[in-house]
């Protein structure tokens, strides 16, 4: 009879599965990648690896040394203990850290284009203290240009009601508003010395969202060339609440990390961050399984560094507040050991 | 050499890994870069003043041994140059 190891579902709960359970997650996690997303499926040694890994009982997991990747983070510390610049420190000296991120606490760049001197301070303090690369970042949060929180009509409100031209052009209107204030405070903070801008979680809502990244990403490259521009994805999948947009000549609805990453690198990105969602009813090594599989070809044809988000819901982390440590560094791992990524 | 070079993390160790005389191997080895960190003023964890010296490079000033060495254009680096040129 086979024992049963300990491993995690895609809301954290712990579980015990036997090794043929865990398999059968893992090979049933491609398949749904690869009817969703129709990318071709993981080979028999990269399932037999990602089975070793989930079949540990061990609290933690690991690459083999020599084979670490730089890790970067999206909005560092908890701004509840010192001050930001503390949080940045702690990162570095503690976390190890290869880059850390200012953030202000709403996270989206149109509120932090009404504190910008600040910010701007706060980074030139920051810059004096920390050595690895210290960057803003911020979402471009489409939603905030839109009724209550900003001047155009909610699109939203508008499609149910079947107005449908009507909610695409407010959108195509909120997409001139945010680009025009993402290089705003992207221009000032590099100004302040910041050595790179994050545009995080991009495409959270929509196509119109991911337009506006794209354009504001163009218009800063075109005026600094050698600052670093990161971008991480929403989620895996670029949603059509407008249906028509384009970049470059390709419609943004519908597209995936491969060509998510094809035209963020055409705009001037120098780190792609796929986002692969979670699962919460499946297991961590189906959600793991599918989420390698769906970038697996992104990371291979990648003109940039790809940085795969892992963290609360994303990548095959747990769903949780509290990530367990054992799913975070599996999840990790897998990634990395497949994938050959660049950073997480 | 990511973030300013958009270089892809092989070809980015193996160019750090070359301008600083070490091994790939070397480079996730904190016995082997602390010396190496130490000696070329790269910046480390400071730990109360027991891994970092007072005379250490330390924050910015350790930045700019490291775009010097790796041959970069480092944002804060290059802003401060311009800050502090000579006026007047």
């Amino acid at each position: 009879m086979e024992h049963s190891i300990p491993t995690r579902m895609g809301d954290g709960a712990l579980v015990f599965l036997t090794p043929s359970e865990i398999e059968a997650a893992i090979r049933d996690g491609v398949a749904a990648a690869v009817k969703r997303a129709k990318v071709e499926p993981l080979t028999e040694d990269e399932i037999a690896h990602l089975l070793d890994i989930f079949s540990s009982r061990s609290r933690f997991s690991a690459v083999d040394i020599g084979d670490e990747v730089t890790l970067s983070y999206d909005g560092c510390g908890s701004q509840d203990m010192g001050t930001r610049v503390n949080d940045l420190q702690y990162y570095e000296q503690y976390l190890c850290a290869d880059s850390v991120e200012l953030y202000h606490q709403n996270y989206s760049f149109k509120p932090a284009k009404a504190v910008l001197g600040l910010e701007q301070t706060t980074m030139r303090q920051a810059q004096y203290l920390i050595t690895a690369p210290c960057g803003y970042g911020a979402m471009p949060d489409l939603g905030l240009y839109t009724v209550p929180d900003g001047p155009l009509a909610n699109w939203s409100q508008l499609l149910p009601l079947g107005k449908v031209a009507e909610a695409r052009a407010a959108q195509e209107e909120a997409v001139e508003l945010a680009v025009e204030d993402i290089f705003h405070v992207a221009a000032s903070m590099a100004e302040a010395g910041a050595d790179f801008i994050d545009l995080d979680t991009a495409g959270a809502a929509g196509d119109a969202d991911f337009l506006a990244a794209l354009k504001a990403i163009a218009r800063i490259r075109a005026r600094f060339p050698d600052l670093g521009i990161q971008i991480g994805m929403a989620s895996e999948f670029v949603l059509g609440m407008h249906g028509e947009l384009e970049y470059d000549g390709v419609r943004l609805a519908g597209l995936w990390p491969r060509e998510q990453m094809k035209l963020a690198a055409r705009a001037g990105v120098t780190i792609f961050g796929p986002a692969i969602n979670v699962n919460t009813g499946k297991t961590v090594a189906w959600n793991v399984a599918r989420t390698i599989a769906i970038v697996k070809q992104c990371c291979e044809e990648s003109t940039v560094p790809v940085h795969l988000n892992g963290g609360m819901g994303v990548g095959g982390v747990p769903m949780h507040v509290l990530p367990p440590g054992d799913a975070v560094s599996r999840a990790s791992r897998a990634a990395v050991d497949v994938l050959r990524l660049d950073g997480l | 050499m990511q973030i300013t070079r958009g270089m892809r993390l092989k070809q980015a160790k193996e160019y750090v890994a070359g301008k600083l005389g070490v091994s790939l191997m070397d480079l996730s080895d904190p016995v082997v870069m602390l010396d190496v960190r130490k000696e070329r003023g790269l910046g480390s964890s400071s730990e109360a003043g027991e891994i970092l010296y007072v005379d250490d490079p330390v924050g910015l000033e350790a930045k700019f041994h490291i775009a010097e060495l790796l041959d970069i254009p480092v944002n804060s680096v290059e802003r401060f140059k311009a800050m502090t040129r000579g006026r007047g």
